[in-house]
């Protein structure tokens, strides 16, 4: 059963109180480009993926991949939210730390939930394009989702897997680029412009779809859109907010990669309500 | 005491061409592997696959990195994927891809560099892979393996296929000297004994197993009496096999057709080192690129024959004591 656009506004808020309090208590962490994504990966957990936590491995789920796996705490966040057994709700505070499932970048040794181990910039493309050709050998309905940052799609092997993913018509993958403008070193536009990001995909022979991706109908959608295109992938270009729902963190690349301290935790939390 | 045959050469199939004629009996039996490909399955022989289960062929283009990491998203999705490139290519350009998407996640991606070592011959050093066994060696979790014959290639493709992990398969472009009667089994991690002897041992892989048998023989008229393995694994290493020619050898020569440096005889040195220590001398790559010339003529001038094993077990003998 599908969630309501309200439910899904109250699942983001507590995501992103989660994803606050645990990079706060990491001490270390990228709360801006996981902050930015939340929306999306709320709707693709809660109402577009066809998966069960208690039952991680089905056959012919759809998958999803996190390929800026910096944002690993709005992924954790939502897994945990989920209910999957290998993602603890009560154990989101341990990120980072020694021994925790929750490491900096999602490793499927400690969460076998996941569908691949990300962190270096550039190959869950790769890795998806993988995962549609088995599905298409399969038979099967399986469908891949990939998340990309804007400044991520810098990486030449992003336009490696680009080409190829057009060429084998690649229908069942969707890549989504969270176009939030700001990479580690400041804005995009600053230190490598990747615009006209949407006219490169199309060049590229994706289905290419722009939206808000912080408004739940836009992205509902986007992935409506995506699913029925046939022939060729689809990119959404997700056009978000680096930070999104803390003042002080909304488009400031410092908190690309900086985690808040305990008083901005608390000053996060009282804006998050 | 039975007389021992003297090696004779006689040519066998390239390496390579075993492994793309091994691949189709494969891809006939399980419907679950696949084949990557990047612009050069007419020369990594991938194409008999190709041509056989074009569905289950992935052409990808001249974009390796891609091509490694699809591979690693077909594993993670339940299939057996073979990508395949010349070995400098695959290693170096898809080494990012094979370290953070098959090695550290574990993942169940074979990997064949063809066109390894210097005996590609014309193309010269930019198509010349002599540093892709260290390269692999450094990926934790994989299991690395270079291969002396047809028939050994065959038998360790197939076992490549049904082992779970990362497997880096070497296999080169000339022919290959026969060194396999039939019925001879392959194991992965588990060396032969290709001659026994008492004096020294010669450990050796690919090309150079059969330059080593022919050193064993004109050893053998000199009245040393030479011991040859073909460590075809060289990852994980056969160290039973090792400590016990060290021990009862007391002198190794390593031969191989790669950098000394970070090749099968550092390894085999540390194993040596960490169980019973002798003299040890390589025979290898030595801190250079070849250039264009004819296999034999490279192989040749770059020290790689059986007169340049033979020359090295000489050094080591004389060094015992």
């Amino acid at each position: 059963m599908s969630k309501s656009i309200e439910e899904l506004k109250s699942i983001a808020l507590r995501i992103r109180r989660e994803i606050v309090v645990m990079i706060g208590a990491a001490k270390s962490g990228h709360p801006g480009g996981s902050l930015s994504a939340v929306e999306i990966l709320v709707e693709l957990y809660f109402n577009r993926l066809r998966i069960d936590p208690k039952n991680p491995k089905l056959a012919d789920r759809d998958r999803f991949i996190l390929s800026k796996g910096h944002a690993a705490p709005v992924l954790y966040a939502v897994m945990a939210e989920m209910g999957y057994t290998d993602t603890p709700l009560d154990k989101l505070n341990t990120l980072r730390k020694l021994g925790s499932v929750y490491q900096g970048h999602p490793d499927m040794r400690f969460i076998p939930s996941l569908e691949a181990s990300t962190g270096s910039l550039g190959e869950g493309l790769s890795l998806a394009l993988g995962m549609g050709l088995a599905a298409r050998l399969n038979g099967g309905a399986s469908r891949t989702y990939v998340m990309l940052g804007d400044g991520e799609i810098q990486e030449g092997q992003v336009w490696e897997s680009a080409m190829a993913g057009a060429f084998h018509k690649l229908d069942n993958v969707v890549a989504i680029v969270d176009n939030n403008r700001i990479q580690l070193d400041g804005f995009v536009k600053d230190i490598m412009a990747v615009d006209p990001l949407a006219e490169k995909w199309r060049a590229f022979g994706w289905h290419t779809i722009e939206f808000d991706g912080h408004d739940f109908p836009a992205i509902q959608n986007a992935f409506a859109e995506a699913a029925a295109t046939k022939g060729k992938p689809t990119c959404l270009v997700a056009h978000t907010i680096k930070g999104k729902g803390v003042s002080f963190m909304e488009n400031n690349p410092k908190f690309h990669g900086t985690a808040p301290t305990p008083d901005e935790v608390k000053l996060a939390l009282q804006e998050l309500q | 005491m039975p007389i021992k045959t003297k090696f004779e050469i006689k040519l066998g199939p390239a390496t390579r061409e075993a492994f793309g004629r091994e691949l189709v009996e494969l891809g006939r039996e399980n419907k679950d592997i696949v084949v990557c490909d990047a612009d050069l399955s007419h020369s990594t022989m991938t194409t008999y696959f190709a041509k056989e289960f074009p569905e289950r062929f992935v052409s990808l283009g001249i974009a390796e990195a891609n091509m490694v990491a699809v591979g690693a998203g077909l594993a993670l999705a339940g299939k057996i994927p073979f990508v395949s490139s010349f070995s400098a290519f695959a290693m170096n350009k898809g080494f990012e891809q094979l370290r953070v998407c098959a090695a550290y996640p574990n993942v169940n991606l074979k990997v064949v560099g063809t066109h390894s070592g210097i005996s590609i011959g014309e193309d010269g050093p930019s198509q010349m892979s002599v540093e892709e066994i260290g390269l692999a060696c450094s990926l934790a979790g994989f299991v690395v393996i270079a291969p002396s014959d047809e028939a050994a290639t065959k038998a360790l493709v197939r076992a490549a296929a049904a082992y779970v992990g990362p497997v880096f398969i070497r296999t080169g472009r000339p022919k290959a000297a026969i060194v396999y009667g039939a019925g001879q089994t392959f194991e992965i991690g588990k060396s032969i004994q290709v001659a026994d002897g008492a004096d020294v041992t010669i450990i050796a892989n690919g090309l150079l197993v059969a330059q080593a048998l022919l050193a064993a023989d004109t050893l053998e008229g000199e009245g040393i009496s030479t011991r040859v393995i073909d460590m075809h694994t060289v990852k994980p290493l056969d160290r039973e096999a090792i400590s016990r020619a060290a021990a009862e050898t007391k002198a190794i020569v390593v031969a191989e057709e790669h950098l000394v440096d970070g090749g099968l005889g550092v390894r085999v040195a540390q194993v040596v080192a960490e169980t019973r220590p002798c003299p040890m001398e390589f025979v290898g790559i030595q801190n250079t690129y070849a250039e264009s010339g004819q296999p034999d003529e490279l192989l040749d001038k770059y020290g790689l024959i059986a007169r340049d094993v033979a020359a090295a077990v000489r050094k080591v003998v004389a060094r015992k004591n």
